[in-house]
């Protein structure tokens, strides 16, 4: 533990991406062996189950610290990280027990799972008695989650590739998918693929760039295509050995979400992997629905007849990467693309449709064309060189995203409280409120978009112009008015406003404005109008 | 009975001696517990501290200013009041003011630290019927390690960026924890050099007699290879600035008790955050307010009203007070 331990601590020290390289290299090279496993593990969202839950470990943290609730309370409201605030509270360890590694802390976390409470109890206890505080803080990660070091996966990949001596592109492969660090060493995971292939495990995905300042400079349009930006879930289906597989970007395994593009597997041939946007379908207007219907689907582990009816999913398929077995990553795109559309019309099925490609002969057309992005409720459009193949991660030069300027409204800030993380302590989440009459309606939530210069003197203000106090949450005086930006807006019952946003955030400080200028509810109304 | 001290729009004043403890307005006669700026604020007729504090008040209000110094624990008489100052511990010449009219002792703190750092003065503890403590970083998050231990990090953290080839900054406040620093790492045997915000403040204490190690002020001039291996101290103002950068390669360590927290050595972009603080921590300010077995306390700047409601329910009475030392929950990074 104390190395993997040494290591968390280095990584936040560290500022600079090679430093970050150089240390998890060394991880990599000198660990335990199944402490590398665990940490490829912790660090790729494989984390297992939680065997204790916050509640708990605020309670026991409590008893051994002797601190009443409210006084823990506002500690963690500082301090902003649950693991850190444990850590920061309890007692000094008592030293004694020989020093265990990383994998017995997590096996042993994953054994409590079924314990009655008092045994987990008494583990956890025992744990941080005998961990010292660097250590505690990473053991109590172990069971809330989210390290937050600003380590990528790109990251994790080049330092494994570089300790190992393979390709970055290999290694992302190797170890996406399924695995279980209990059961496998990393070097077993990077090199038996050939003799264990497994059938569910996906390609990484290509992400593109934000294009600033239009299409221009890209050169000749032909060899560009266009295609809508869809505001679904990113998702890669894959069929394998008489088995589906679907694969959301953030690598989580969604199948039994989408039973409708589950379905598929009667119809595809094996062999097969499709990168597509999951989204909720409306096959009158040939269009999809509003994001809150795919809502609807996210989150629910039980699907209602009602969902699947109101909420259909299709996979809008826009890239073909493994066909007949074979990866075909490395073909141009316009050859990838007429071997989706092939695949697609032999298919046949409604859950299955393919983005479809906008015809356009200058720069100037499609920038008209892109105005009307939110009438297809897209978010703008992608662009994509018809020669370019399918890369790994996020790259700039072949694949753009072009996106329509966001809606604006000018709003006051009316509550803040602190954030989190490398924010902690500071005022940084904001709500803010639109004027109804002679009332303000909170109506959004912003935890960014503010510089750090900006976000200190916001702070500052907010300490001297609390006007109540909420637990965490502080009143300020409508006084800070901002105009904040978001992607979509829809009715919600949920909200005292009637309105919910899509994304928003803090497009920037308005000194210029005076509270007796920000918009109104019914501008917002108005706007919810034109959209429906 | 009218109360020995009250806290008024200008600081806190005593009726009976005419006079403002730290005032944040001019006054007519201002009684200071150390040379911080937020405690020590320009534009006042008279001032009256420390003996210790005379030449840094100077050095940060002027040489023209009426000021009056005076020794540890001697009393003197202003108006129907008794005042003597006691060490705070929290920088050089840095002290409590005890008040007492009438029989009733009231103490007002300052800042305070109580651990003895060999150069500040040791924290000393005045029984009081009333005690007026700061809370800076009242929450029992903040507890220090020993500074034997800090100073053993901070000397293996140079160790290895000498070893790596790193040029050594650390960033501490001018005036307090700039000389905590050098004091205890005089017996490194590095060069220090120092960024004019501290090599100034250092002339004046050399020249008062205190056994600081000489400093090297840094200018355009001064040859990078002099700094090699060597240590640069520089205030919080030019961390990250472009007078910072031209030691690169370097490894940035910040001094300051909010390292304690991770989110904020990461917001300052430190290479390595060392949490030494020149103000009490949780358990300190504890004792101290024990110790002067007083009946009522009152909680300024920091996290006043945390430490305020939980002094009431560990049976002190307690209540927490605005002043202009900072606003409820004062992050400063300043004085620290």
């Amino acid at each position: 533990m104390h190395q993997f331990s040494q290591l968390i601590s280095d990584l936040s020290h560290s500022t600079k991406t090679n430093e970050k390289l150089e240390l998890l290299s060394r991880y990599f090279s000198t660990a335990d062996e199944r402490d590398k496993a665990w940490m490829l593990a912790l660090f790729s969202g494989r984390r297992p189950k939680r065997a204790v839950n916050s509640a708990q470990l605020r309670r026991w943290c409590q008893e051994a610290a002797g601190l009443p609730e409210w006084l823990f309370n506002e500690c963690y409201h500082t301090v902003g990280d649950l693991a850190e605030t444990i850590a920061l509270l309890l007692p000094p360890p008592e030293r004694g027990e020989a020093p265990r590694p990383l994998h017995y802390w997590i096996e042993s976390l994953m054994l409590l799972e079924k314990a009655p409470e008092a045994e987990k109890q008494a583990f956890i206890r025992n744990a941080w008695e005998q961990l010292q505080p660097g250590e505690r803080f990473v053991f109590n990660k172990l069971i809330t989650g989210g390290f937050r070091i600003g380590v990528s996966q790109g990251a994790m990949v080049n330092a494994i590739a570089k300790a190992y001596g393979m390709e970055g592109a290999v290694v992302s492969h190797m170890i996406s998918g399924n695995w279980d660090p209990q059961q496998t060493t990393l070097p077993q995971l990077l090199h038996n693929h050939h003799n264990n292939p497994d059938d569910s495990r996906p390609y990484p995905f290509f992400l593109a760039h934000a294009l600033d300042g239009g299409p221009a400079t890209l050169g000749e349009p032909a060899e560009w295509q266009a295609e809508w930006k869809w505001d679904g879930i990113r998702g890669q289906l894959i069929r394998r050995n008489g088995q589906v597989f679907l694969w959301s970007r953030g690598e989580e395994l969604i199948t039994d979400k989408f039973p409708e593009i589950a379905g598929l597997l009667d119809y595809l041939p094996d062999g097969t992997v499709i990168d597509g946007e999951i989204l909720a379908w409306d096959e009158v207007l040939a269009r999809p629905l509003p994001f809150q219907n795919l809502q609807t689907r996210i989150g629910r582990k039980n699907l209602t007849k009602k969902q699947l009816q109101e909420s259909p999913v299709v996979l809008l398929a826009y890239d073909l990467m493994e066909w007949n077995g074979q990866d075909i990553r490395l073909l141009p795109l316009r050859d990838r693309r007429l071997q989706l559309e092939a695949l697609a019309d032999s298919v046949n099925q409604p859950a299955l449709k393919i983005s479809p490609l906008i015809t356009y002969t200058d720069w100037d057309e499609l920038a008209t064309i892109r105005a009307q992005s939110r009438d297809n409720n897209s978010e703008g459009l992608m662009l994509k060189n018809a020669g370019s193949t399918y890369q790994v991660g996020r790259r700039r030069g072949d694949w753009w995203k072009w996106k329509v300027d966001p809606f604006t409204v000018d709003a006051v800030m009316v509550y803040a409280q602190k954030g989190h993380g490398r924010r902690s302590n500071l005022y940084t989440d904001y709500t803010f409120a639109v004027r109804n009459g002679d009332q303000l309606v909170p109506f959004a939530k912003a935890y960014s978009g503010l510089t750090d210069v900006e976000i200190g003197q916001v702070d500052a203000w907010v300490k001297k112009h609390a006007v109540e106090k909420f637990g965490p949450v502080r009143t300020v005086k409508p006084e800070l008015v901002f105009e904040i930006a978001f992607e979509g807006i829809a009715a919600s019952n949920r909200h005292k406003s009637g309105i919910a946003l899509r994304f928003p955030r803090i497009h920037r400080w308005r000194h210029d404005k005076p509270v007796s200028e920000i918009n109104t509810l019914d501008d917002l109304k108005q706007l919810l109008e034109q959209q429906s | 009975m009218q109360p020995v001290l009250t806290f008024t729009e200008t600081g806190i004043y005593c009726p009976a001696g005419g006079f403002y403890i730290d005032p944040w307005k001019p006054a007519d006669r201002a009684v200071i517990t150390h040379a911080h700026a937020d405690h020590a604020r320009i534009g006042s007729r008279h001032y009256l501290c420390t003996k210790d504090s005379v030449p840094l008040l100077q050095l940060r209000l002027g040489k023209d200013i009426s000021v009056q110094g005076t020794g540890w624990g001697e009393t003197v008489k202003i108006g129907g009041a008794e005042v003597s100052f006691h060490p705070a511990g929290h920088m050089i010449g840095s002290a409590q003011v005890k008040v007492t009219v009438g029989g009733q002792t009231w103490v007002a703190s300052g800042d305070y630290k109580t651990e003895n750092d060999g150069i500040s003065g040791a924290f000393e503890p005045v029984r009081c019927h009333t005690f007026i403590t700061e809370s800076t970083f009242g929450l029992p998050i903040y507890r220090w390690r020993p500074q034997t231990a800090i100073f053993g990090d901070i000397e293996a953290w140079m160790r290895e960026n000498e070893a790596s080839g790193k040029q050594s900054i650390l960033v501490a406040y001018s005036l307090g924890k700039a000389q905590r620093l050098l004091y205890n790492l005089a017996h490194t045997g590095k060069r220090f050099f120092v960024h004019g915000a501290i090599y100034n403040a250092h002339q004046v204490l050399l020249s008062a007699g205190w056994p600081l190690p000489p400093v090297e002020l840094i200018t355009p001039e001064t040859p990078k290879s002099d700094l090699k291996g060597q240590l640069i101290i520089a205030p919080p103002s030019a961390a990250d600035s472009a007078w910072m950068k031209r030691f690169s390669p370097y490894s940035l360590g910040v001094c300051s008790g909010w390292m304690q927290v991770r989110g904020n050595a990461r917001r300052m972009n430190a290479d390595a955050g060392f949490a030494i603080s020149d103000h009490a921590d949780w358990t300190g300010l504890l004792q101290s307010i024990r110790a002067t077995h007083a009946e009522k306390v009152f909680v300024t700047h920091g996290f006043s009203s945390t430490l305020a409601r939980y002094l009431e329910e560990n049976n002190i009475p307690a209540e927490a007070v605005r002043t202009a030392f900072g606003g409820e929950e004062e992050t400063t990074e300043t004085t620290v």
